[in-house]
């Protein structure tokens, strides 16, 4: 390696090269660059979505009604799980930044235990993430979607300690299924001119409507917000009128098309910005296992420094740092 | 490396650390704290937060002002920026917060005024 380096004559003067002004090694200051860039890039989708929210401002599904599941139990709870995520991640990056000191301190095995740690929260966040998509993605009442595209939704009041409140009731609830209106999906192995075609919605327009004219009770709710934060109820004459008039798509779940829980720019936003922080906590536990690794085989004992630990915390850092700030904007504000 | 010093103090010296160990267990309380407020505020979603300030709600800011505060601890004691050179520091966060600054006032800016257009009934979606 000496050979390589040719001596100029300006070594240890200020414009001779080798002098870290900022104090920091190139490849920390580097991944602080890209973590600004990164930082950036994350700022325009949460810009992008603050965008759409504005320009529907009274019209946005509310978070709260969307994400209430926690697996294995049944009553609607509303931010329990994503609390649950925000702590695993930060629990995460508190065993990273123990794992850097502990590489300060040339301790081996202490790195190799915070390390470990860091890897099993990462995979307990992505796998999280995983069931919240997988749970928003199936729905869980179903809703009509009009012509206008707007998103009308069911439910009646329920007496509960008092006062009159309105309870939602899901398609299956209450629709009458048509046998004569049964339609098979149309499959490849069927036709000549097959294209494609998605799954079928399990009920038509006409049979959540024979089944709204059926029970008097239910009520139609549309996505509008009042002065009281909440979602609108249509009168029963009004809620009948709607379906009859504008009904054109039953809705179940969410994708990227459509969304039972309100505008599908919602839907679409939080695939996106999720998706890309998941992919992001995954290339995380992805680096930090080819870490983890070099720090058993001893790359960085034999080194003397640790860095490479502390600029994959930095990564790891930044990734818990974006989801604060997800999180606000997504399941909070 | 061994030799790396690290500043032990957060709220400006209010609450000194024996060690960085230590340092960062604190941290953790304190935006363990900081997401429990937030969490219970958003289950509860006090009378309060509705009045509406500054074209949103309340409590929305008291979101958002939270939030940074977690972003702060976050990049100044797990991310060790606290312990940078002033010029890096300028460096890596005036340019984000300037930029991101930028960004959102154009956009919501501008999404406040496609909202008008469509609540002054020029353009009907409610069909």
């Amino acid at each position: 390696m000496d050979n390589t380096v040719v001596s100029t004559g300006t070594e240890g003067k200020t414009w001779g090269g080798g002098n870290q002004p900022l104090k920091a090694s190139y490849g920390k200051m580097m991944m602080w660059f890209f973590i600004v860039s990164d930082a950036l890039t994350f700022s325009g989708f949460l810009a992008a979505y603050g965008f759409s929210r504005f320009k529907f401002i009274d019209a946005w599904p509310i978070a709260d009604e969307v994400f209430t599941h926690i697996p294995f139990y049944h009553e609607p709870a509303p931010m329990i799980y994503v609390a649950f995520m925000t702590f695993v991640l930060i629990m995460s990056s508190v065993t990273m930044v123990l794992a850097v000191d502990a590489g300060h301190q040339l301790k081996k095995n202490k790195v190799i235990i915070y390390m470990f740690l860091t890897i099993i929260g990462g995979l307990i966040f992505v796998g999280s993430q995983a069931w919240e998509w997988a749970t928003f993605i199936k729905g869980d009442y179903g809703a009509i979607q009009t012509k206008g595209g707007n998103i009308l939704q069911f439910g009646e009041y329920v007496e509960k300690d008092g006062e009159a409140v309105f309870k939602r009731v899901a398609l299956k609830d209450f629709a009458v299924t048509d046998d004569h209106a049964e339609r098979e999906q149309h499959l490849s192995k069927n036709g000549i001119w097959f294209l494609s075609e998605g799954t079928l919605p399990s009920f038509t327009v006409d049979e959540v409507l024979h089944g709204l004219e059926a029970n008097s009770d239910i009520l139609v709710r549309t996505q509008l917000i009042n002065e009281d934060g909440e979602k609108t109820v249509l009168s029963r004459s009004e809620s009948l009128q709607q379906i009859k008039n504008n009904g054109k798509l039953v809705v179940e779940g969410a994708n990227l098309h459509v969304n039972e829980y309100g505008s599908p720019l919602f839907a679409d936003f939080f695939f996106f910005i999720t998706g890309f922080h998941g992919f992001h906590v995954f290339s995380g536990v992805v680096i930090n296992i080819i870490i983890f690794f070099n720090v058993i085989i001893g790359t960085y004992e034999r080194r003397k420094n640790y860095e490479m630990v502390e600029k994959v915390g930095l990564y790891w850092h930044f990734v818990d740092l974006v989801w604060v700030f997800v999180f606000t904007f997504f399941y909070l504000v | 490396m061994a030799d790396h010093a690290h500043k032990l103090e957060i709220f400006r010296g209010l609450i000194k650390f024996k060690s960085n160990t230590q340092k960062i267990w604190g941290v953790l309380i304190l935006l363990s704290i900081i997401t429990t407020v937030e969490v219970a505020l958003g289950i509860y979603k006090p009378e309060w937060g509705r009045t509406p300030f500054l074209s949103m709600k309340l409590i929305n800011w008291v979101f958002i002002i939270l939030t940074i505060v977690k972003a702060y601890y976050i990049t100044w004691d797990f991310m060790h920026m606290r312990d940078e050179t002033k010029a890096m520091r300028l460096m890596v966060v005036w340019t984000a917060i300037f930029l991101i600054c930028y960004l959102f006032f154009i956009l919501i800016q501008e999404a406040s005024y496609i909202f008008e257009i469509y609540d002054d009934g020029y353009i009907k979606r409610d069909f």
